[in-house]
């Protein structure tokens, strides 16, 4: 397969960084909006290799953490159902709602089951007639096309024991909600570049006009985001305020024509909540009335439920780009992979984890290696194994 | 860290995972929670300071003989896949533990508990793969038991194996033995095994067949012993790979370990598949692959040894053992950053986007 070495090329990597390094003459934040951007800097040390004067704010595009704690509990309460085969991609079963999460549900008797496609899903449900079969259907623009087409599927061929459970965002409202906030420091975007295979890029350049801001479509290889970097940092130096495609390679301007069709068949737009963030005016997808029937949270009666997020978790601040992760004092100490307090820290695509895992050596969070075993009842930390 | 005990009460977030009240799948993936489950409920439970060693085997004294002394159980879905079968699994995968105490497996045990209904020339065809994986690995099958349990409650077949071998005089490995400047060699490309299992168990398609690389690494090993018997450690990453071997051993031994992400031969159908599901593929899992950590005098004979055995033909020295950050892997980048490789905590999930 081509574009994965290709991408990673130190090289290339070098050229493209000596050129932001020439092209920049002061300080600029921008912000990557995707998780699966923020895990690829972090993982492979881009940020380290930048000039001092670009600062990378990670922003709030990974689908896990932004998913509301009552989302996840709705999919606690109907996975813990007996008649329920629960299925969902493999990341959301970890995210902890009030109290556990779905690996825990399964634990317990629950038929909570991995797939790796809706569609899968949907060929559950065909299999076992006779019981309820639920997807977990979250994310952005990216996860939500294949999701419509699994519900209008169900609906075309009948099914009716499927059903989906709605939890999708869309980028640009974020985007928009980010530059409204008073404190935000963002100069330049690195859109998703995902989410513009579906969308295209019409929803951008209004965006950038009205908010002086360059927004570079950006993909998810290293060079990728050194292109994206790059553009962005010549588009500030220059005063520029332009969308800029720099993943030509999966981007067109008008999108997926095919999968905007069928978003627009299934889906309604709505207010979204985002985890750690609020309620987002237009934010979000839901079924749309033709396709109500294939809803979740009115087929098993949780729309009532409501939980409220814990006030200790500053991760609301770390998806807005207002706070680094190692600067939340819970960092490292009461907040880790082992025991998150939100779920910036619990996804492989969350800001806290990714810095968690791979930023520990320089941000003196470091475990001490202890070998001696410690009772049952030792707390977490103490363990020997952290 | 902290001394003091998460008080989780009020708060609707976290869930400490060692606080879980029954057993979830990740005890069981080879991270952090499985060494939770050992250190915390079993070691404590049995007692006694061979366990306490926590290696992939015992190393015992019996009547001034030094036995390496080994068990592990097999559960692998599907029974069969491409490259091997769970019975190549239950030989390789105890005659390894054992190799990597330097010992060669002479005698192994064999527990199966199949259940109601599994067809019988199945049956069969995991059992001939033992013997003929026995016979290639020179060890005998000298005792077992067959257990039955009713449909429903198995997954077919599982098998225990538990395994016995001499321990050559003059061979200590041990990560307390690790110092640093060590240097570190994998044997060959990593991550094959799991992504065979994901490819047929998911019905994933990666472009190219890849195939399980399940083997007995007896005679490597002994053709590195032969070069020295002063190697300091080895070990075969399975579950949890190659990050989960070199984490267990630099907590042991106190060291850190660096190594350079450039240097791990990661084959493209491996790199490929974990770029499509969001893995890393020094998590996922190998059958037939070690890490030895190799005092610097003596890397370039191991590293020749090595290369010159059909098992070691990719070795490659990938890294180092450091006096900085004890107890911590940390990888060099090939773009030139630097980053922590953790111990993963339970099983490695598929990404959403």
């Amino acid at each position: 397969m081509k574009y994965i070495e290709e991408f990673q090329d130190p090289a290339l990597a070098r050229r493209l960084l000596d050129d932001i390094h020439a092209t920049v003459t002061r300080p600029w934040a921008l912000m990557e909006v995707c998780g699966g951007q923020t895990h690829t800097i972090i993982r492979h040390g881009i940020d380290q290799l930048l000039p001092e004067q670009v600062e990378l704010i990670h922003g709030p595009g990974c689908p896990v953490c932004v998913t509301p704690l009552e989302v996840i509990d709705k999919a606690l309460e109907i996975a813990s159902r007996p008649d329920v085969i629960f299925c969902s991609f493999g990341d959301m079963l970890r995210v902890p709602g009030t109290g556990r999460d779905l690996f825990q549900v399964r634990s317990e008797g629950g038929d909570v089951r991995v797939v790796y496609s809706p569609l899968d899903a949907l060929r559950i449900a065909q299999e076992n007639p006779g019981r309820q079969v639920v997807f977990f259907g979250i994310g952005f623009e990216t996860t939500a096309p294949p999701n419509a087409m699994t519900v209008h599927q169900a609906k075309k061929l009948g099914i009716p024991n499927f059903s989906l459970l709605v939890s999708h965002v869309r980028v640009p409202p974020a985007i928009e909600a980010i530059m409204q906030s008073p404190s935000c420091r963002v100069q330049g975007f690195l859109a998703a570049g995902h989410v513009c295979s579906v969308m295209g890029v019409r929803e951008y350049p209004e965006l950038a006009a009205r908010h002086r801001v360059p927004i570079v479509v950006t993909g998810f290889e290293p060079l990728d985001i050194l292109e994206g970097v790059r553009r962005a940092v010549r588009q500030l130096e220059r005063g520029e305020h332009t969308v800029d495609n720099a993943y030509a390679r999966a981007v067109r301007p008008e999108g997926n024509p095919a999968a905007l069709a069928m978003l627009e068949d299934v889906f309604e737009v709505t207010d979204r909540a985002w985890r750690g963030i609020g309620v987002i005016p237009d934010s979000g997808w839901r079924l749309s009335e033709r396709y109500r029937d294939f809803d979740a949270e009115h087929r098993f009666s949780v729309t009532g439920i409501n939980t409220r997020e814990p006030a200790e978790c500053r991760s609301g601040e770390v998806l807005q780009g207002l706070l680094k992760p190692h600067e939340c004092e819970a960092f490292g100490r009461l907040c880790t992979p082992r025991s998150p307090l939100g779920a910036t820290m619990v996804s492989s695509e969350g800001a806290c984890a990714a810095y968690y895992l791979y930023r520990r050596l320089e941000l003196g969070t470091v475990p001490a290696a202890k070998t001696a075993p410690t009772p049952v009842s030792a707390p977490l930390e103490a363990s020997p194994v952290v | 860290m902290s001394d003091t005990a998460l008080d989780i009460t009020g708060w609707t977030c976290p869930a400490p995972l060692r606080d879980r009240p029954r057993v979830v799948m990740g005890h069981g993936g080879g991270g952090a929670l499985s060494a939770e489950l050992v250190q915390h409920l079993f070691a404590p439970a049995f007692g006694g300071d061979v366990l306490a060693q926590l290696g992939d085997s015992a190393a015992v004294s019996l009547g001034g003989v030094r036995l390496a002394f080994s068990t592990d159980s097999y559960v692998v879905r599907p029974l069969f896949f491409p490259g091997g079968s769970i019975g190549d699994l239950a030989v390789n995968g105890t005659v390894n533990d054992l190799a990597m105490s330097g010992a060669e497996a002479a005698y192994l045990s064999c527990g199966f508990i199949l259940e109601e209904g599994v067809e019988m020339p199945v049956v069969a065809r995991v059992a001939e793969a033992m013997g003929a994986a026995a016979r290639a690995a020179g060890v005998e099958v000298a005792t077992g038991d067959t257990k039955v349990v009713e449909a429903g409650h198995g997954d077919g077949i599982y098998i225990n194996t538990a395994g016995i071998g001499v321990i050559p005089d003059g061979v200590d490995l041990r990560p307390q033995r690790v110092v640093p400047g060590d240097v570190v060699i994998v044997s060959g490309e990593i991550g094959l095994h799991g992504v065979a299992i994901m490819s047929v168990r998911e019905g994933l398609e990666f472009g190219v067949d890849v195939q399980s690389d399940c083997a007995a690494l007896g005679g490597l090993v002994r053709s590195m012993l032969a070069v020295t018997p002063d190697l300091h450690v080895l070990r075969d990453p399975t579950r949890g790979g190659l990050a989960a071997s070199l984490n267990e051993i630099a907590a042991a031994s106190g060291t850190g370990v660096v190594i350079h992400e450039g240097r791990v031969p990661v084959p493209a159908a491996v790199a490929n598949a974990c770029a499509i599901l969001g893995l890393d593929p020094l998590y996922v899992a190998n059958e037939g692959k070690l890490v030895a950590f190799v005092p610097r005098e003596h890397a370039d004979a191991v590293l020749d040894a090595m290369r010159a055995h059909p098992l070691g033909r990719h070795a490659a020295v990938i890294g180092e053992a450091v006096d900085a950050h004890p107890g911590l892997v940390v990888a060099r980048t090939a773009l030139g950053g630097t980053r922590v490789v953790d111990l993963p905590i339970g099983e490695q999930l598929p990404r959403i986007c």
